[in-house]
């Protein structure tokens, strides 16, 4: 923990941040003030339009800050987006969508390496893909989907790693292996950032960053995931349940695909 | 891009350059209409064609303009002269470079639109050059095709090697194989039929795409005929083994 401390620059750090979509007349997210270490797993909690999408877009570049300050350390951050989101009848294969990680790390007149795709291959080899690099993308299940996007990152070689609920939807194989992942990842000295609705695995994490428009808190999760703060992070979305001390939160829409992926 | 053509035509300047002038204007209020945000692009774009298609026929249609508006509607593919071979065999090595270069840039703008700044590529710059490229093209090809048949023979391949093929660079061997094919059958076609040649090769497009379209619906049916035996087989299989315990 001591070197962790001592590791100098984070990849990520802000101070009171708050952006702001074009148009709009109050910002998606404010007061955010957090950073991310190297090997640090960090967690980022938060009720659906929240801010996590929002705060991956200010950190990736895409929304520029309308106040407060956001620093990034050295090399792009890779986003793994949610793999509901992408197109499956768009004509690539499992190694086409992994090689174009390599895309942020070269200048645009530059074609991938025979390096590169050997990395591609290494990196859906480590999500256990090695076997379907040659499969159409929209013909993976859910969870190999988001494995190949994690894949994705993974050609990137970045230093910092988005994750945008990474666990949504995905079968559980699928899930065990890349929690196994994550931590190898940060073990290697990469920082993570995820975000996610399970509170007790962001129990198991470093640091926890709980968002609703604006931050609740920023810390280690066994100080700061209070009851209080759970309840101020989801608001209404919260609901108890019967003869139990502990909340539930209102499953989020998208997590309505978790049982057709089965 | 037709406004620009007849009007050239008009005064009697290259159409290569009233083309050129066209799409530039036509290009750019496809641009800002698009701007108008209760207006979809797809609507955006079809409004300023059909209006400048209108525009064009218009003038093309008064009395003072040359005969051949159906020249330069329908091109004369038998009028193409080794300049014009020459011409687009240069301008398809620029184009071969360009997407050789940009490949997996426009890879992955279009596989992941939304997420492609992540990935370092802006997809505004990437929409811009393959715009040039496809107006390039356009013009290259409008003397012989003219300016309807243009579209299809810009648009067929694609669409047909689209449906035959799972990844992009099969795509577009399949889609030049295509488009090369259906040309020579059309071709021969309008010489035995005597029917008029840029049409004869749009028919053979229109032909291209039927065919591909049924081969896809019948591979697609083939695959779900032996997906569902493979399953059946596979609950036989269970079933048995659950007799056996």
């Amino acid at each position: 923990m001591h070197d962790r401390v001592l590791s100098g620059e984070p990849l990520v750090r802000s101070n009171r941040l708050a952006a702001r979509y074009p148009g709009a007349s109050v910002p998606a997210i404010s007061s955010i003030t957090f950073a991310v270490e190297a090997g640090q797993r960090v967690a980022l909690l938060g009720p659906n339009g929240g801010g996590k999408s929002t705060l991956f877009r200010a950190i990736t570049g895409e929304l520029a800050p309308s106040s407060g300050e956001l620093e990034l350390g050295v090399g792009h951050p890779a986003l793994v987006p949610q793999s509901e989101r992408s197109r499956l009848d768009y004509p690539v294969s499992a190694l086409d969508v992994a090689l174009m990680g390599s895309v942020s790390r070269l200048p645009w007149w530059r074609r991938p390496s025979r390096a590169d795709r050997a990395l591609a291959r290494e990196s859906l080899r480590r999500v256990g893909l090695e076997d379907e690099t040659n499969t159409t993308f929209g013909e993976l299940s859910g969870g190999q989907r988001q494995r190949v996007l994690v894949a994705r990152a993974l050609v990137q070689d970045s230093p910092l790693l988005l994750l945008d609920e990474p666990f949504a939807g995905i079968d559980a194989p699928s899930a065990e292996l890349l929690a196994a992942l994550f931590d190898q990842l940060a073990a290697e000295g990469r920082g993570l950032l995820m975000a996610t609705h399970d509170i007790e695995q962001a129990r198991s994490w470093d640091l926890v960053l709980c968002c609703n428009r604006v931050q609740i808190a920023f810390g280690d999760p066994a100080q700061v995931l209070t009851r209080e703060v759970i309840e101020r992070t989801y608001g209404s979305s919260l609901v108890p349940l019967p003869g139990d001390e502990s909340l539930a939160i209102t499953p989020p829409h998208h997590h309505d695909h978790f049982e057709a992926d089965r | 891009m037709l406004p620009g053509l007849v009007g050239a035509a008009l005064l009697g300047l290259p159409l290569v350059l009233g083309g050129a002038i066209g799409l530039a204007v036509g290009a750019s209020l496809i641009a800002l209409v698009g701007r108008i945000k209760v207006l979809s692009s797809e609507i955006a774009v079809s409004v300023v064609i059909t209006s400048l298609f209108g525009a064009g026929v218009l003038l093309g249609l008064a009395p003072t303009t040359p005969a051949g508006l159906g020249g330069i509607l329908f091109g004369d593919l038998l009028a193409v002269g080794f300049g014009d071979i020459a011409l687009a065999a240069g301008y398809a090595a620029i184009v071969l470079a360009i997407l050789f270069v940009l490949h997996e840039g426009l890879l992955a703008t279009g596989f992941d639109r939304l997420n492609a700044k992540a990935l370092g590529r802006s997809p505004a710059p990437l929409d811009l050059v393959l715009a040039l490229l496809l107006a390039g093209a356009t013009l290259v090809a409008v003397q012989a095709l003219g300016n309807l048949l243009v579209v299809a023979m810009l648009i067929g391949p694609a669409a047909s090697a689209r449906l035959l093929t799972r990844r992009i660079g099969p795509m577009m061997l399949t889609a030049v194989a295509i488009a090369w094919v259906a040309s020579l059958v059309g071709l021969y076609a309008s010489y035995h039929a005597e029917l008029a040649a840029g049409a004869a090769v749009t028919c053979a497009l229109v032909l291209a795409f039927v065919v591909a379209l049924l081969t896809r619906r019948l591979r697609d049916l083939l695959a779900s005929d032996s997906r569902r035996r493979g399953r059946g087989e596979q609950s036989r299989g269970l079933r048995l083994r659950s007799r056996r315990a």
